[in-house]
């Protein structure tokens, strides 16, 4: 059934009521996932687009049996809003804010450890099932249902690495947007474990880019573990030092976090790397013929 | 976002961390009476720019009396200081800060930074303070010390007595790093910051400890909450096409290529930088016009990307979802007709409204090439530049 999301999955959005999270709440809607509720504080008891709204998380989940949700609410209040969800046993949570500050990040992973409930993001476009389940800000059309997962920790360079994946013909089992914040929920790593257990799932594709060690740590995993073909892509390799290239988590510190190291690393686990940002679908496409 | 050490010392001295008395100063006149009301002895004239390895560069000078203090601050003030964090172009000297001398017996490096694989704030400490602890870390990793902070808990006294005994620190010692550690810890903590660095932490003849020099970075999406720190920001250490794309909320880093680039999308952005370079060609700036970027937005982003006199060409790159490609058209028509400099410009659009969009371009009367791919949109413009 492919990961993490699927046709049972049934979601609520957090931040129903503004802009950002009317248009992708529609969107998804539109796409066929199951949007079965809002919540915003204050607006309970009203509906948007005939999805109800509640005050409380707590309450949203009550009613709706709710399994999933989406977080759109402002920066300042976003660490709330994720600690409301987990306080509510929501088992997937994914935070799409961009710009929360990481003294938050790091007191909302602190109450998420032990707890049963799963991050995805913040500052991450979501997570889609092509043609049963999306979540987030991605362009549904561009996907299509198929064999290769996909996990990134980019937005648009997933779009552009998915639609170059579906004019091939090689369509997507689940895609997966970590998030580009320097603390953050799943890691490659927890993507690549349920990748490599899921039988709809045959082979990855992973985009990484500069900063912090996760693709190292990832590349030292599929060393180890990975049955199943990944090719790869990172991202910065002209990105000078001490420069934060817009996430927050992209930055070359004390020589740490280079595109050149990771690219080793991946390489050496057997990872086969596109050179190019536009051959990411070939690359996949020449791993799986291996 | 970076302040300047006068400005770093200023909030650890709020926190109880004694740093050597001293006085920030903008002329030699202002510098020699620092150094009078300092007492007139032993002084050091430290420049005052957002960069390291200052000492070696020449921005760090010892000083005997009032008049050498004036000398050395008039041999900085209004001088660019080349260090190997500067680049070639240097920084401009505006400040200098002039402090007291101190005979130093020991030298000890204490940080809190961020320690991303844990997801949490790590204290690290080591016995070989007053040099780049990189190059400790490489040769020495024995003498790094670390402990990961609980945030609920805050750093704990077991682990300041952890660290005062591996750094061999006797009891009286032991208990002022201990406040030294406590007030940094909180000082990071309490103002968003993303690094708070004391190198060298100092050890006197008289067995004070002081911070010799100290650096804070910040997490500016705390800025919200912390407006002093925001007010601590120096707008003469930015690049000002960096300041003016950050009034417009856009991401831009400028580089020392001749090809502008307009993407959507941090590691869209950072792609195509690599993309321009892999065909032959040199990024002038990473741009990340954001995701629901507006007519106004992508004109300014574009004025931004031709302030840049080396600019030769410019590439645009947008995989919009969401993005309406007919609004970035008009955005980027208008702001080329308004410019005087003009370039070759390659366009590879994707998402909502494509056809509206190339057909905006094409009316536009502007020489504008358009791609289906990246990899075509680089080779063009690549080539349109150099030919």
């Amino acid at each position: 059934m492919s990961i993490l999301v699927g046709r049972d999955t049934r979601v609520l959005t957090q931040g129903i009521t503004g802009a950002t999270g009317q248009f992708h709440t529609k969107a998804c809607k539109e796409y066929g996932t199951q949007m079965v509720g809002g919540v915003t504080p204050g607006k309970g008891g009203t509906a948007f687009e005939g999805i109800p709204i509640f005050d409380t998380v707590e309450r949203a989940v009550k009613e709706t049996a709710a399994n999933a949700t989406v977080i759109y609410v402002p920066p300042p209040f976003a660490a709330d809003a994720i600690l409301e969800a987990a306080d509510a046993n929501i088992p997937l949570i994914i935070c799409i804010t961009e710009g929360v500050p990481i003294r938050d990040m790091i007191r909302v992973k602190r109450y998420l450890a032990g707890r049963s409930s799963q991050l995805l993001g913040p500052n991450c476009p979501g997570v889609i099932t092509p043609g049963q389940c999306k979540i987030g800000i991605m362009p549904g059309h561009i996907h299509q249902p198929g064999k290769v997962g996909v996990v990134s920790r980019s937005g648009t360079l997933t779009y552009e690495a998915v639609d170059q994946l579906s004019r091939l013909g090689l369509g997507q089992s689940t895609c997966v947007g970590i998030g580009g914040d320097p603390v953050h929920g799943f890691e490659f790593v927890d993507v690549l474990k349920l990748f490599n257990d899921d039988a709809d799932t045959e082979a990855v594709v992973m985009i990484g880019e500069i900063g912090g060690s996760a693709e190292e740590e990832a590349a030292a995993w599929i060393k180890a573990n990975m049955r199943k073909p990944v090719a790869g892509f990172i991202a910065g390799q002209t990105a000078p030092p001490g420069k934060r290239m817009g996430h927050a988590g992209a930055i070359i510190a004390g020589g740490k976090g280079t595109a050149q190291e990771k690219i080793a690393a991946m390489r050496q686990a057997g990872v086969r790397m596109a050179s190019s940002p536009a051959t990411i679908g070939q690359t996949m496409q020449e791993a799986l013929a291996h | 976002m970076n302040i300047h050490e006068f400005q770093a010392k200023d909030i650890l001295k709020r926190y109880g961390v004694a740093v050597p008395r001293g006085a920030m100063v903008t002329t030699p006149e202002q510098a020699q009476a620092a150094a009078r009301d300092l007492g007139g002895g032993l002084c050091v004239v430290k420049a005052q720019i957002h960069a390291g390895g200052r000492g070696k560069a020449g921005g760090v000078k010892i000083a005997r009396g009032p008049d050498e203090t004036a000398a050395r601050a008039a041999e900085m003030l209004g001088k660019k200081l080349i260090t190997h964090q500067t680049g070639p172009e240097g920084r401009m000297v505006r400040r200098v800060l002039i402090e007291e001398g101190l005979n130093i017996e020991r030298e000890i490096y204490l940080a809190i930074v961020l320690d991303r694989a844990q997801s949490r704030v790590a204290v690290i400490a080591s016995p070989e303070g007053g040099v780049e602890i990189e190059q400790v870390a490489e040769n020495q990793p024995e003498k790094i010390f670390k402990e990961s902070v609980d945030p609920v808990i805050g750093l704990a006294a077991f682990q300041i007595r952890r660290l005062a005994g591996k750094l061999a620190l006797g009891p009286e010692l032991a208990r002022r790093f201990g406040a030294v550690a406590r007030g940094l810890y909180r000082a990071f903590d309490e103002c968003d910051a993303s690094l708070a660095e004391i190198n060298p932490l100092i050890v006197t003849d008289a067995s004070e400890m002081l911070a010799l020099d100290a650096k804070m970075n910040f997490d500016s999406n705390a800025f919200f909450r912390q407006q002093e720190i925001l007010a601590l920001r120096d707008l003469d250490e930015e690049d000002p096409l960096e300041v003016e794309a950050s009034r417009y909320d856009l991401s831009y880093i400028a580089l020392d290529g001749n090809i502008a680039c307009m993407v959507n999308g941090a590691g869209l952005a950072m792609a195509t930088m690599d993309i321009i370079k892999l065909y032959g060609g040199e990024p002038a700036n990473f741009l990340d016009v954001g995701g629901g970027a507006d007519k106004e937005k992508v004109a300014n982003a574009y004025r931004i990307l031709l302030g840049d006199a080396r600019v030769r060409g410019v590439l645009i790159n947008i995989f919009g979802g969401i993005m309406r490609c007919d609004v970035l058209a008009q955005g980027v028509v208008e702001a080329a007709q308004q410019t005087s400099h003009k370039v070759p410009m390659v366009v590879r659009m994707q998402g909502t409204n494509v056809e509206q969009g190339r057909k905006i371009l094409a009316d536009s009367g502007l020489t504008i090439t358009t791609a289906e791919t990246m990899a075509e949109a680089a080779e063009k413009i690549v080539h349109a530049v150099k030919s």
